[in-house]
């Protein structure tokens, strides 16, 4: 989809032509919507599917476009499901809009008060540090046991009906619909996001962290800003799940919470917008399919999904086609 | 007052030497193989089972079954290496992730299929229970056994990788590939046997680990927060570094849990995050 | 447009609901949501070997139904509730099951009390073990064990018998606080005295730094929660190397501490521990018997445990309630047909309680000896028709609504 760059020489021109909409992209929005018609039964899954893609996408701008790796995206997810479960579990407040805005304000707050340490290191070490901060936030998590419900989970979540009209049913339409449109609106900034000039300096940090200070761009602010627009995006994918489920328990705030979205991400097509999504619809599947099939020993399926993807599609998924596509191409 | 204080302080050495043993094999791949491998678990894993079903079905001795422990792992090692890891070394580190995820995947699949998803208890011989009480001290048997063990491998490991000709070739071949190929040095060769002694070693940690923590078919997964800690504070490819901050974490965890229980779980991971803003290579990183 | 789609599936949603399709006739499909994989995997082995054992002794067939199962894996992940709510909504909107069974961990249980209670289908917990699951739903029965039923029992036994104080030391999430909480109200009741207590962490490697808190506090004797897996052989063993053994301190205990396993690699310093628990395969019965050399052949000779009995007496539940509606298995005449009823299980008598849909059974406090050379549990006092003191309690306090779900 979003194809590698043209050696071109004007910046502009290759961003005029990056935010233009492309006819896939069209047909990839439209597809997303067939499950309400073909498959009603699976809406539940859906919902999560476009919840993990939302999460997946938020962690994309940091390590894909900016080469930032965290191994802790989950301390946000988890802070925003927890801000939203218990907005409504403690304070009452159900409406699920404004529940989830307040969801990615506080990951916000939080992206904006880690970011301090994180962009100061690099490497395996930043892989550490945001992996400890996640540990240590499910500590707390589990800690402030009268609060947040401990490992027994945050009880007493209840959603008022979405914009007073849809109610959270059984079958999932309304948390398909709302995790889609939320989605949907989430990928729109992101993608205008990533194809202006500040997206544009972001990759040029990722390629070449000391050049870009050298030509005028302030690197540890630009990745402050994304680290904490990446928060912000994924603490309202964990209000989304807090909302769809009224549930909130620790395990949003994981070590596998963590993995496993990378392991979409990286799955996918990392630094590719569509790459998230592309691996959160392929492992959610793959899981759902797989253990459905064989509850005992489908980790070894999985496994082996991994481990074909990467040996056969390096780069991920859209990678590996994208770099199919231009070998056909240039044989032609 | 005193015999607490040594007898916590020896736990916690003792816990920390434990660490090391896991996580010594993964500074040696990962750091100076730079191969983001977080297989290295299962790769424990296996020498847990090999320990396990010797002793069980053919009655081995515990101490007889440690080198077959080490031995396993680092034969699936090097299956693996050759048929998967090699086509990765020049990957990105995101690529090398993934695919050893995968890796251990499988290997819990494999393993609650082959052995169940039960607990492997080990028997161990009455020599290595218990405890030595010396006046008004007394330590667990198996904790010095543990801890002698760990200052052996790293002797034999620091001895082998600064003052042989193998450990010069594996930092010849790590620091620059190329060079090390023109010189005529079998690089793919020197990879395989580090790569190897790394995985076996996991092997032989996890052999030894069964009888504080358990063995079953998670163990790949379980620990590997516990075992990245080590080599990350420790600082890449430091076999000197893994095992002074195994013995630090250790030691910090034990006496935090005791004095602040309730704070317990958290002292680790703040030491971690605190060491790492602090010096991001790591406490004992080789200068490069 | 949006809007306009979600707004048409939403309509056509409520035309399906209300036009689900009958259930094909003669068919009672249960779906099984237990921890097949991950951390918890092997309570879902016992579990499902069980389950498997009681179809295979009586039949597939009951009340002229035929019975179907549905197995779904919430384990991935250690316990992802999520995923369980979301397995139960699939379970009843796709694979139009009847009845929901299983449920390894109480988040899981609790995630999916809206479900059922919207989807109006009966669920039979069949190992989660915190008090307050049943009151959030009237659709909830549990075959297993209210973690406060056997923990306060086993104050009072011991409060009791002679014991003065103790020491708590308790996993520290919500089955381990349950515990520690039954455990010191019984055990003051009875006039004991609590001298200190330590949570430790869910994921504790090493245990030495709380056994060293333990001894001194030179407490007379310890209680002791930790979840199954590897967590009961650690700590055993600690305390064996600190010299902690029955020999030098009253150890109580959770029967996860006592199990084959942990036994096995605590070795002789497990001779003495003393458990207040619901079941062990060493009960003397002629049905026990029966039901342990059935689990024996199917899992290579391991015996059963409480997840086990747990989920042989989930399905004689089901199977039971399901003759006495003849059949129908819509839930409310299911959980009608549950309330109350009484059975002899391989545990002992037992009986659901018609008030709040939780076990009644006996409470058995067991002592760690060498039979034939092998360590097992050895029962040698009980607390009969136990209830579950928490609720109990609120049913005093006048929380509890007559279906025993909480009041709001």
């Amino acid at each position: 989809m979003s194809e590698p760059a043209p050696r071109s020489v004007d910046p502009q021109g290759l961003l005029r032509q990056q935010v233009r909409w492309r006819l896939l992209e069209t047909v990839f929005w439209l597809a997303v919507l067939i499950p309400f018609f073909a498959t009603p039964t699976y809406l539940v899954l859906c919902s999560q599917i476009a919840i993990a893609a939302l999460f997946a996408l938020s962690l994309d701008l940091i390590v894909g476009y900016s080469g930032l790796v965290s191994l802790g995206h989950a301390v946000f997810f988890g802070f925003g499901a927890y801000t939203a479960g218990l907005l409504s579990a403690k304070l009452g407040w159900n409406e699920p809009i404004t529940g989830l805005l307040a969801a990615g304000f506080a990951s916000m707050l939080l992206g904006l008060l880690t970011s301090i340490i994180v962009v100061r290191i690099s490497h395996f070490a930043l892989i550490m540090v945001t992996l400890g901060l996640c540990l240590l936030m499910f500590e707390l998590a589990n800690q402030a046991h009268d609060l947040t419900g401990g490992d027994d989970g945050l009880q007493g979540i209840s959603i008022s009906p979405v914009l007073g009209y849809f109610n959270f049913d059984l079958y999932g339409y309304t948390a398909f619909g709302y995790s889609l449109a939320v989605l949907f609106i989430c990928f729109l900034i992101i993608r205008r996001v990533i194809n202006s000039p500040f997206g544009l300096s972001l990759r040029g940090i990722r390629e070449n962290p000391r050049r870009m200070p050298a030509i005028g761009s302030p690197m540890r602010g630009r990745l402050r800003t994304v680290y904490v627009m990446s928060a912000t995006f994924a603490g309202i994918a964990g209000g989304l799940l807090a909302q769809t489920t009224e549930f909130v328990a620790l395990d949003a705030l994981s070590f596998q919470r963590s993995a496993e979205v990378l392991v979409m991400l990286v799955l996918g097509g990392a630094g590719r917008l569509y790459g998230g999504l592309v691996g959160a619809i392929i492992f959610m599947v793959a899981r759902d399919q797989l253990a459905g099939l064989n509850p005992q020993y489908w980790y070894f399926w999985l496994g082996l999904l991994l481990v074909l993807v990467i040996i056969f599609l390096p780069n991920g998924i859209l990678g590996g086609i994208a770099h199919l596509v231009s070998r056909v191409r240039a044989k032609k | 007052m005193i015999a607490r204080h040594v007898s916590l302080l020896f736990d916690g050495f003792a816990y920390g030497m434990l660490l090391f043993v896991l996580s010594v094999g993964l500074s040696v791949t990962l750091g100076m193989m730079n191969f983001v491998n977080l297989a290295h678990g299962a790769f424990a894993m296996i020498g847990g089972y090999v320990t396990v079903t010797l002793m069980k079905q053919a009655g081995w001795p515990f101490f007889a079954t440690l080198p077959i422990a080490f031995l396993g792992a680092a034969v699936a090692a090097v299956v693996l290496e050759r048929v998967l890891y090699r086509r990765l070394y020049r990957a990105t580190d995101l690529d090398q992730s993934l695919l050893t995820i995968g890796i251990v995947f499988m290997s819990i699949a494999i393993a609650a299929y082959i052995f169940g998803t039960t607990q492997q208890p080990v028997e161990l011989p009455s020599y290595l229970r218990g405890r030595l009480v010396v006046g008004d001290f007394s330590f667990g048997v198996y904790r010095l056994f543990l801890v002698a063990s760990a200052l052996v491998i790293t002797a034999l490991l620091v001895v082998g990788l600064d003052y042989t000709r193998f450990g010069a070739q594996v930092r010849a071949c790590v620091d620059n590939q190329r060079m090390a190929r023109g010189l005529g040095l079998n690089v793919d060769m020197v990879f395989a046997v580090t790569f190897a002694l790394g995985s076996g070693l996991a092997g032989l940690g996890g052999a030894m680990a069964i009888e504080v923590v358990g063995l079953d078919p998670n163990f790949g997964l379980k620990y590997l927060v516990f075992m990245l800690i080590v080599v990350a504070v420790g600082g890449l490819a430091s076999i000197r570094g893994a095992f002074f901050t195994a013995a630090m974490l250790g030691i910090i965890d034990i006496f935090s849990k005791y004095y602040v229980p309730q704070v317990g779980s958290f002292i680790i991971y703040l030491v971690m995050v605190g060491l790492l803003v602090w010096r991001p290579a790591g406490l004992f990183a080789r200068a490069r | 447009m949006r809007k306009l789609l979600i707004g048409l599936a939403s309509v056509s949603a409520a035309a399906l609901l209300g036009l689900a399709p009958a259930q094909a006739q003669g068919t009672v499909k249960i779906g099984l949501i237990m921890s097949y994989t991950g951390q918890f995997a092997d309570l879902g082995t016992m579990m499902d070997t069980a389950v498997k054992l009681y179809v295979k002794e009586h039949g597939d067939t009951v009340a002229g139904k035929k019975i179907e199962f549905v197995r779904k894996d919430s384990g991935a992940a250690g316990s992802a509730p999520d995923v369980a709510k979301r397995l139960a909504q699939e379970l009843i909107v796709r694979d139009k099951v009847d009845i929901i069974a299983g449920f390894s961990l109480t988040p899981d249980a609790l995630a999916t009390a809206d479900v059922l209670n919207q989807a109006k289908k009966a669920a039979v917990i069949m190992n989660a073990a915190t008090s307050i699951i049943t009151t959030r739903s009237p659709f909830f029965a549990r075959t297993s064990v209210p973690l406060a039923a056997p923990m306060g029992s086993l104050g009072t036994w011991a409060a009791k018998n002679g014991i003065k104080n103790s020491y708590t030391m308790v996993s520290d999430y919500g089955p381990g606080i349950d515990s520690e909480q039954a455990f010191q109200a019984a055990f003051k009741a009875a006039n004991g005295n609590i001298v200190g207590s330590v949570r430790f962490p869910v994921v504790s490697p090493d245990f030495s730094a709380f056994v060293q808190r333990l001894k001194d506090a030179k407490s007379e004797s310890v209680f002791i929660f930790v979840p199954g897996g590897e967590q009961p052989a650690a700590l055993g063993k600690a305390l064996a190397e600190h010299g902690l053994t029955p020999k030098s301190m009253k150890i109580l205990a959770s029967g996860e501490l006592t199990n084959d396993e942990p036994l096995r690699s605590m070795g002789d310093a497990a001779e003495g521990i003393i458990t207040g628990w619901t079941y062990t395969w060493a009960h003397k019965s002629a049905l026990n018997e029966k039901f342990v050399k059935g689990i024996n052949e199917m899992l290579k000779g391991r015996n059963p445990d409480q997840f086990a009995v747990s989920a042989y007496d989930g399905m004689h539940l089901i199977y039971e309630a399901l003759k006495k509606t003849k059949g129908n298995a819509e839930g409310p005449a299911l959980i009608a047909a549950m309330k109350g009823m009484a059975w002899e299980s391989p545990r002992g008598p037992v009986s659901i309680d018609p008030e709040t849909r939780d076990i009644v059974q006996t409470i058995y406090i067991r002592r760690v000896e060498k039979v034939n050379g092998k360590l097992q549990n050895v029962e040698f006092d009980k607390l009969e028709k136990v209830k579950d003191p928490v609720k109990e309690k609120m049913k005093a306090e006048g929380k509890l609504n007559p279906d025993g779900t909480v009041k709001q």
